[in-house]
């Protein structure tokens, strides 16, 4: 690390908690020095590293060894030749975020990189505003690591999001409103406080966890990167991270320029940037979130701008799914690889399949998928719509019965 | 009665820290220009050569986003309380 600077006029600040530049307000983000990273971070290095994101240690912005979350990452990445030919492409991969440690989200990236930065800074309390993911993932690192916590959500998350941040111990904080509000109130709070807000101010940090999952995408792929790389968007971080993960390792010699397209996924009840993108702008309008998706239910998104750059520098695409399509993608995806995905991973999958079909991604080529979170969080959205178990007596004459009466009904 | 305007942290140096400023205006174009004559280059802070408001900044009256009302032309009333926060968090 060298600096953090601002992404519009350049502007250097110091390396401390702090998110946007005081002349325009852009975002800070971390500088690095990657002719001396260049030097040390061969191919051979990482790959005799432990099997986590920390393995590309030098990529990610902390000054010492990292102390939160030293476990994350390497998650899967599932070839996936049912989902393929259900979706008629030539080659998937799914990134298996949904698997990732400790609480089954790609969020637990981003969070070991947060918590280790604040530690470094000397901070006791940490926070974030989530839509339910990065409350879980925030809550249990700072239970491992004995930081005090408090994570702000919408007061309608699902029951399961709400239950995996209380049980950690963290304080947890319902807003009566949606996760704009929310946000908009945390950024209030952080200017207050003497607190490390993950996704306020300590957000330079933060974001740059997300490119692991790029550079772990390419080594899995054996040190290239994929054609085309399926990402949902809520605030578009995470996609315009990817992209600048797939940059680093060309830029420090790991994998060739092979220019990889970069598409976002949207739910079509929240879908700021996907909207702007198929109307060919480079700005978004605000939305008021109504979707299932709730993991991705931000209608101001603070990197909308940025996602929509990279989709136009990459010459992709994005696109978005009604809830019904979420829901059927997201039995799709279960049904042809057994991988159960949150309502995220039910867009993107959702979306990957309209984008096929619309001949914006060939069908004679190779993709990824990524799937951030996991289905065992947000059941209440498929609860009712993938049936329902069959009762009988323990008798093997009414299974036989059963049997026959199903073969007659397939016949 | 009048408005009230709080103040982000990054502009606080221009307030001389003050994180609560009363106003007149009637809108929030207005409202740019009353602050920029009592606290000289806040105003380029906040809204770019062309007069737009920045891309970075948003602009909240009583909680709601001036992009759901009615932008630079949103009128102000009594007791309105103006919120200035950076775009750039959460997600």
């Amino acid at each position: 690390m060298k600096a953090l600077k601002c992404r519009e006029c350049g502007r250097e600040y110091p390396l401390e908690a702090t998110h946007v530049c005081e002349f325009d307000f852009g975002p800070l983000e971390v500088a690095y020095d990657y002719e001396r990273i260049k030097k040390s971070l061969t191919r051979a290095a990482i790959e005799s590293r432990p099997k986590t994101m920390w393995r590309y240690r030098e990529l990610l912005p902390i000054a010492g060894e990292p102390t939160v979350g030293p476990l994350v990452g390497f998650t899967p990445l599932v070839k996936a030749p049912r989902l393929a030919k259900a979706l008629g492409i030539r080659e998937l991969y799914v990134k298996n975020d949904a698997v990732n440690y400790p609480t089954l989200s790609f969020k637990d990236r981003v969070v070991s990189v947060a918590l280790s930065r604040a530690k470094e800074l000397g901070f006791e309390t940490v926070a974030c505003a989530s839509t339910g993911n990065l409350a879980n993932s925030v809550a249990a690192n700072a239970a491992s690591a004995g930081l005090k916590s408090y994570v702000f959500i919408p007061s309608d998350l699902e029951q399961g999001k709400i239950l995996n941040s209380l049980i950690y111990g963290a304080n947890v904080i319902c807003i009566k409103g949606h996760y704009d509000e929310v946000n908009r109130l945390c950024a209030e709070i952080a200017g207050k406080f003497g607190w490390a807000f993950v996704n306020v101010n300590m957000r330079p940090y933060y974001a740059e966890g997300s490119k692991s999952m790029a550079y772990e995408i390419a080594e899995q792929l054996g040190w290239r990167a994929p054609q085309h790389t399926i990402v949902p968007m809520a605030s578009g971080s995470l996609l315009t991270k990817i992209h600048k993960g797939y940059q680093e390792l060309v830029k420090v010699g790991l994998i060739a320029d092979s220019q990889p397209k970069i598409y976002g996924a949207q739910a079509t009840g929240c879908s700021p940037i996907s909207t702007a993108q198929r109307a060919g702008l480079d700005f978004f309008k605000p939305v008021k979130p109504d979707t299932i998706a709730k993991s991705l239910a931000i209608g101001t998104p603070a990197d909308g701008f940025y996602a929509l750059k990279v989709m136009r520098e990459t010459n992709a695409a994005a696109d978005d799914v009604t809830d019904d399509e979420i829901r059927n993608a997201i039995k799709l995806l279960a049904e042809t690889e057994g991988i159960f995905a949150e309502t995220a991973g039910g867009v993107t999958v959702g979306v990957a399949k309209k984008l096929i079909a619309s001949g914006k991604i060939p069908r004679d080529s190779s993709a990824v998928i990524c799937v951030t979170g996991n289905g065992l969080k947000t059941l209440d959205a498929v609860q009712g719509h993938c049936g329902k178990p069959r009762e009988i007596k323990p008798s093997l004459r009414e299974f036989e019965a059963l049997l026959a009466q199903e073969e007659k009904v397939n016949a | 009665m009048s408005k009230k305007v709080r103040i982000p942290t990054p502009l606080r140096k221009l307030t001389n820290n003050e994180e609560l400023v009363e106003i007149n205006a009637a809108t929030i174009g207005e409202a740019l220009i009353e602050l920029q004559t009592r606290f000289p280059g806040i105003q380029e802070r906040l809204v770019d050569d062309k007069g737009e408001v920045r891309r970075f900044v948003n602009v909240y009256v009583n909680e709601e986003d001036i992009r759901f009302l009615k932008n630079r032309e949103t009128p102000l009333k009594d007791g309105d309380e103006i919120s200035i926060i950076p775009a750039i968090a959460g997600g």
